[in-house]
């Protein structure tokens, strides 16, 4: 268990977290814009509250 | 995507949508008359008239919990009860539990009110509620989210509306900041001490209190905002793909930024220059959200002259883009040491709750209002004045704060040549007095809106009760 205290400082947490959460947010641009054929799924779903009128 | 087709209205649960309807314009006009009765005792304390119970003191908490969960949260429970079946093709998962949210939040906001009059109050800003009251919240926010996840999770569509995904987040945020915030000891049934001591309490109030904006004054209504612009536009949102960065980024960003509330105090500076980073950073999702807003109306513009409703939501757009700018600014540590205090503070909150939560639930209500009661509205001049008088309320609350704030700023930080304070407290006391008689007029005004709001939607629904939708189309003709 001694390797969990590596995280309880502050100088490993921080940039650990940092990467994690800007790995994190490049994937979900990725996701958003990384293909043309989700785009256009994804773009299609802005036609939702339509559907029922 | 599935294609369900769409009968009656019976398809979905209306009735709860509409009690929650009703009662967010009957908790607006009340707590927006008591914000002008407490704005009209600092510019004339006369008004306290000696009675406890309607000092600032009280009525303060009053006013914000009848307009931001009165008001707000009855205009939210609405709008998601209705965008969530509308979107998702399906009824609500459970009409009696559905039903029993709406008296629990009506009991709340009751016995809140009651509560602060009655002096009971655990000191905790936007929380004020005593720990029997918070256990009702919990209770009513669990059904809610039961409610709302049940009926997500039994859609007739494969995806789930980006508007959901903001209501989602702000029906898991808020149990989130509710519970942890107000973890107490009891010592009997009108009183209790908060678990947290000191700094370590202050971060815990001002986590929940910023995240308070974050989700319960802004991620909802930016909900409200991707259902109901679009639909009164009659034009889908400008990028779809924009709408899913927005709400990852927004809802990521938040919940660091509450210690700004905090700067120059005891709390330690690194989570002060934290809170003021992500401020900054929030930003970008907070204006890519707006841009996604306003564009919406690309090519259509000229539907602004003839549509109130819709003038209501780009007006509301603009606010949050201006409120969004300036609250980041204030999070910056110079700025902060001047504007921490004082009144520019109470200027921003408005400029945000209301132009920005108020005005969009005015659009959204007018929207919505019709088609719960298969109707039109009683009268569109009456929501064109109602929109000016909103839009000239505002204004003149705000600017009013803006200048009073800046002041009082400047006259706390003044040296003479010898080194003592230019001026003494009473005098800056003094030097307020007509910035909050116009604060004031500014709120009276806004509230004028609000009362014409209340009689054109109370004429509209008798009308509904009269002349079914079709009869008025034939006799308009």
């Amino acid at each position: 268990m001694e390797w969990l205290m590596w995280f309880t400082r502050f100088e490993n947490s921080k940039p650990l977290a940092l990467l994690i959460f800007f790995f994190a947010f490049c994937a979900i641009l990725f996701y958003v814009y990384g293909s043309r054929k989700r785009g256009e799924r994804l773009e299609s779903y802005k036609h939702m509250p339509f559907q029922d009128d | 995507m599935a294609s369900v087709a769409i009968g009656s209205g019976e398809q979905y649960n209306y009735d709860v949508v509409r009690k929650f309807t009703i009662m967010a314009l009957i908790w607006g006009a009340v707590g927006m008359l008591v914000g002008v009765f407490i704005a009209s005792e600092l510019a004339w304390p006369f008004l306290n008239f000696d009675i406890p119970y309607i000092t600032f003191g009280r009525l303060r908490p009053v006013h914000t919990g009848a307009v931001i969960f009165g008001f707000g949260g009855s205009a939210l429970f609405a709008t998601s009860y209705y965008v969530v079946q509308r979107t998702c093709q399906t009824r609500l998962l459970s009409d009696g539990m559905a039903s029993f949210t709406f008296w629990g939040w009506q009991a709340i906001i009751v016995l809140a009110a009651l509560g602060d009059v009655m002096g009971y109050t655990q000191g905790r800003e936007y929380a004020e509620m005593e720990w029997p009251i918070d256990l009702l919240i919990a209770v009513v926010w669990v059904a809610y989210a039961i409610v709302y996840i049940g009926t997500v999770m039994k859609r007739k569509e494969p995806h789930i509306y980006v508007a959901n995904w903001f209501y989602l987040g702000f029906i898991l945020a808020t149990a989130l900041l509710h519970i942890f915030n107000n973890l107490a000891i009891p010592v009997s049934l009108t009183q209790s001490y908060p678990l947290f001591a000191g700094a370590q309490d202050a971060m815990t109030q001002w986590w929940y209190g910023h995240n308070a904006v974050g989700f319960f004054l802004t991620a909802a209504f930016l909900g409200m905002m991707y259902y109901f612009v679009p639909k009164q536009a009659g034009r889908p949102i400008y990028s779809y793909r924009l709408s899913i960065v927005h709400f990852w980024a927004l809802i990521f960003m938040y919940m660091w930024a509450g210690s700004h509330h905090l700067h120059w105090t005891a709390i330690p500076d690194w989570t002060s220059t934290l809170a003021a980073t992500f401020s900054i950073m929030l930003l970008m999702p907070s204006w890519g959200g707006m841009i996604n807003g306003i564009m919406t109306m690309s090519g259509a513009w000229d539907k602004l002259r003839t549509d109130p409703i819709l003038r209501f939501m780009i007006v509301a757009l603009s606010f949050y883009g201006m409120s969004t700018f300036e609250g980041p600014m204030m999070s910056l540590k110079d700025v902060n040491a001047l504007s921490h205090y004082t009144d520019w503070t109470i200027g921003h909150v408005h400029s945000g709750a209301l132009g920005w939560v108020a005005m969009i639930t005015f659009g959204s209500l007018y929207h919505l209002l019709p088609k719960l009661w298969d109707t039109k509205m009683y009268s569109v001049k009456l929501i064109n004045a109602h929109f000016w008088l909103a839009t000239i309320g505002t204004l003149l609350y705000i600017t009013a704060m803006w200048i009073s704030g800046i002041m009082q700023g400047l006259m706390w930080r003044a040296y003479d040549d010898f080194g003592n304070l230019q001026y003494s407290f009473a005098e800056s006391v003094a030097a307020m007095h007509p910035y909050y008689a116009m604060r004031a007029l500014g709120g009276l005004v806004f509230l004028a809106g609000m009362v014409l709001m209340l009689f054109n939607c109370y004429m509209t629904i008798r009308q509904a009760k009269r002349v079914p939708a079709g009869g008025l189309a034939a006799s308009a003709a």
